[in-house]
């Protein structure tokens, strides 16, 4: 579904390079999660996707298509996008904001109305009670339900995610991960997702692509990446939810030992 | 007889509110259409914003008053509605076009971002998006923008366009306490009636953002269209065609000046001519605007014209002054009606009481004293050829030169503030408070012959030239002195000064 063909990317001019000859496939109905540390050019991968960054070398390709030739509006109308800061549009009702870009696509406002009642019911925020409401009312995973709405409303193949659980609180954040697993199946969405938090990665994703410095050291399944690691990065990495899990499975039991939870 | 030209008091009231609001109005909708686009560009193309900037402050820091003239002089002499217009909108940009990039700016980048990722297009995002939410920092820049207008569209009156500032200027030449507070207050009044009203909107469409207030808010839509229709007939204005008058009557600042229109407006509407007064022009601009046909008539002097139009640095004295001006002006495409038969120059004036106890009698006695005396003089004055004459002939110099409004000049030195001021020989006050006018004896003064001047235009019109030609040669500088004295020490009306002239000096009206 989308190819990337030897993308590369430099912000200085080539003397360093943010993504470097970067081959990737993402099959259709997929979730690919691409994870690595902050500065490992997994922003700038997605980004290329919906042309919000232009590659120097190399191009991306969508359903065979090099997305430079296809018109940059239209071809970001048809790609849901989703990131941390959410931008919903603070002078636009709920409403609105879902039927941006229905309207911009010049739907019947009979059909962006149906759409947006059926997507607030989807991420579970009904239109009747949350329709009229301005950004500035709602929680932090409210608004990024909503931006998910918002970036489902035109019926999108492909969902480019930045990030998009990163702001929310713990328990806010396991329920909203749950839900998009659930919209994705039922959508059967190709979805990018870009995320520093493998735990995440393991959860939502079907495959998962390491990062560092611009490439790709693996991408597998999670359990291909923990069985047959090929880089000791990798490893490392891809250890560290079970580390973690087993230190706090250690606390819960001593705690459960001293009564704490009794 | 005297002919009542002073119109009513509500009519002239009208005519100013009416004046001030269509300039202020249209100068601020103008600066808006020009502002909003050029705040957009800059901040789309930062590097234009640099040099935008730069520009608009270098506006922003030439005086008002100059703005005004450099207008009139770039327009080739014409004055009223139009320079005035062009000025104001020149002032009223840099609040919009600053407010307006920093409302740009402060649009959070993420919600930048999601619009460029729904697939806005670039005008989408402008329009949809960032506009929308600078707006509150874009009308406060309105906001800003109205008041100084309102408040500098009082100057306007300096070149001819009528405004509140006509009862400003008039009551500070006339002495005309009540007439300053009229003006200022009604500005003022203006200024924040014109905010609040922008206040109120905002208000209301914040509340609307913010889902208050329904979408289709009956007030809105009635608050929208009243202002539209408001911008629509202040820009009519513009094309407004000028009231239908024979002959434009021009005069300076001063009390003389308008006594002078006074008289030539009564003369020339009683031989059933429409009359239009500008006035309280500058020195400069009234000079251009005769030669610009924008105004017909009015009184110059032969020194002002000598000194200051043909840049002569000396004194050959008056006969050859006379001489010279006339065929100066005539040769400036205006027409020379006759001298006005008064004079009035410069002169050095001290309190009678005062210069006794010194003994002074001329200014040759003021050599070595001056150092230790304060004077006063008017906007002009010490830098004036006068002054430099007056310093190199006679040696005299002072301890403090102070500038005065000329209205207030006069109750300086009266209360010993100053010992010496730059009088004008026909002003009523020099004998209202016992003034001494100091002799010059070596002619540093130049001789400032009353003339009548008249726009090329209106030499056409052998009817209005008649009666121009019948007011040539026939006022005295007593006549002068004693209408003066009526306006600025008595207090009267400028009508009745008029009235004076009329009856003491018989402009003989037969048909010939």
């Amino acid at each position: 579904m989308i190819e990337f063909n030897s993308v590369s990317k430099s912000y200085d001019g080539g003397v360093s390079f943010a993504v470097k000859n970067f081959v990737l496939r993402v099959n259709r109905g997929e979730v690919l999660a691409l994870v690595g540390e902050s500065g490992c050019g997994k922003t700038t991968t997605l980004k290329m996707v919906n042309r919000l960054v232009s590659p120097c070398s190399g191009f991306v390709s969508i359903a065979g298509k090099s997305v430079l030739d296809i018109c940059v509006q239209d071809l970001r109308r048809n790609i849901g996008y989703v990131f941390q800061g959410v931008g919903l549009f603070p002078h636009y009702s709920v409403r609105e904001n879902v039927s941006a870009v229905p309207s911009l696509l010049g739907w019947s406002p009979e059909a962006v109305e149906e759409r947006c009642s059926e997507l607030l019911a989807l991420v579970g925020l009904p239109l009747a009670s949350f329709g009229n409401r301005m950004p500035m009312e709602l929680s932090g995973g409210q608004a990024q339900r909503v931006g998910v709405a918002r970036a489902l409303a035109a019926k999108p193949e492909i969902l480019l995610m930045d990030e998009p659980f990163g702001a929310l609180d713990p328990i806010n954040r396991a329920e909203l991960q749950g839900e998009f697993v659930r919209i994705q199946k039922s959508l059967k969405l190709t979805v990018v997702m870009v995320t520093h938090d493998v735990t995440e990665a393991m959860l939502v994703a079907d495959r998962i692509a390491i990062m560092k410095q611009g490439r790709i050291l693996q991408c597998d399944t999670a359990a291909g990446l923990l069985s047959s690691p090929t880089d000791d990065y990798v490893t490392k990495l891809m250890k560290t939810p079970l580390t973690r899990a087993l230190e706090v499975s250690k606390l819960v039991s001593a705690a459960q030992t001293t009564d704490y939870f009794r | 007889m005297s002919v009542d030209f002073e119109m009513k008091f509500l009519q002239n009231f009208l005519d100013a509110l009416q004046g001030h609001l269509s300039l202020t109005l249209a100068s601020v909708a103008i600066g808006i259409i020009v502002s909003i686009p050029s705040g957009v560009l800059a901040h789309q193309f930062p590097r234009a914003k640099q040099p935008l900037m730069v520009i608009i402050n270098i506006i922003q820091t030439i005086p008002g008053l100059a703005i005004l003239a450099l207008v009139v002089t770039f327009l080739g002499g014409r004055i009223g509605f139009l320079p005035a217009f062009i000025a104001l909108t020149l002032y009223s940009m840099l609040p919009i076009v600053r407010n307006t990039i920093t409302g740009l700016e402060a649009v959070p980048w993420d919600v930048s971002e999601a619009a460029k990722g729904i697939g806005m297009s670039r005008s989408q995002r402008l329009i949809l998006v960032e506009l929308p939410l600078a707006k509150p920092v874009i009308i406060a820049g309105l906001r800003t923008a109205i008041v100084w207008t309102v408040g500098m569209a009082t100057l306007a009156t300096l070149v001819g366009a009528p405004s509140f500032g006509n009862y400003i200027f008039t009551g500070l030449q006339t002495r005309n306490l009540e007439s300053v507070l009229l003006g200022s207050v009604a500005s003022a009044a203006l200024a924040l009636v014109l905010d609040a009203a922008i206040g109120l909107y905002q208000k209301r469409s914040i509340e609307r953002t913010r889902g208050v207030v329904g979408k289709r808010s009956f007030f809105l839509l009635f608050y929208q269209f009243f202002v539209v229709m408001v911008l629509v007939l202040a820009i009519a204005t513009i094309f407004w065609p000028a009231k239908q008058v024979d002959v434009v009557v021009g005069a300076k600042g001063y009390t003389e000046q308008h006594v002078l229109a006074g008289l030539l407006s009564a003369e020339l509407n009683r031989a059933g001519f429409k009359t239009e007064q500008k006035i309280g022009l500058g020195s400069q601009v009234i000079f251009e605007a005769l030669r610009g046909n924008s105004i017909d008539v009015y009184f110059e002097y032969s020194g002002t014209v000598w000194a200051g139009h043909m840049s002569h640095e000396d004194n050959p004295g008056p006969e050859v002054i006379r001489e010279a001006v006339e065929r100066y002006v005539e040769s400036q495409g205006v027409y020379f009606v006759g001298f006005g038969g008064f004079e009035n120059r410069y002169a050095l004036a001290m309190r009678r009481d005062r210069a006794e106890a010194l003994g002074v009698t001329s200014i040759t006695d003021l050599a070595g004293i001056g150092e230790s005396m304060k004077a006063g003089g008017d906007l002009e004055f010490f830098g004036r050829l006068e002054w430099i004459r007056t310093n190199q002939i006679y040696g005299v110099d002072f301890d403090e030169k102070l500038i005065f409004d000329s209205s207030m000049m006069y109750g300086a030195v009266a209360s010993g503030e100053v010992d010496v001021i730059s009088a004008y020989t026909t002003d009523g006050r020099i004998a209202a408070y016992d003034l001494l006018i100091l002799d010059d004896p070596n002619n540093a003064m130049l001789s400032y012959d009353a003339m009548l001047l008249s726009s090329d235009r209106i030499t056409k019109r052998p009817g209005v030239m008649r009666v121009l030609a019948r007011l040539a040669n026939r006022l005295t500088d007593a006549n002068m002195r004693e209408a003066n004295r009526m306006v600025d020490v008595d207090g009267l009306p400028v009508s009745t000064a008029v009235a004076f002239l009329q009856n003491t000096v018989n402009f003989d009206y037969k048909s010939d």
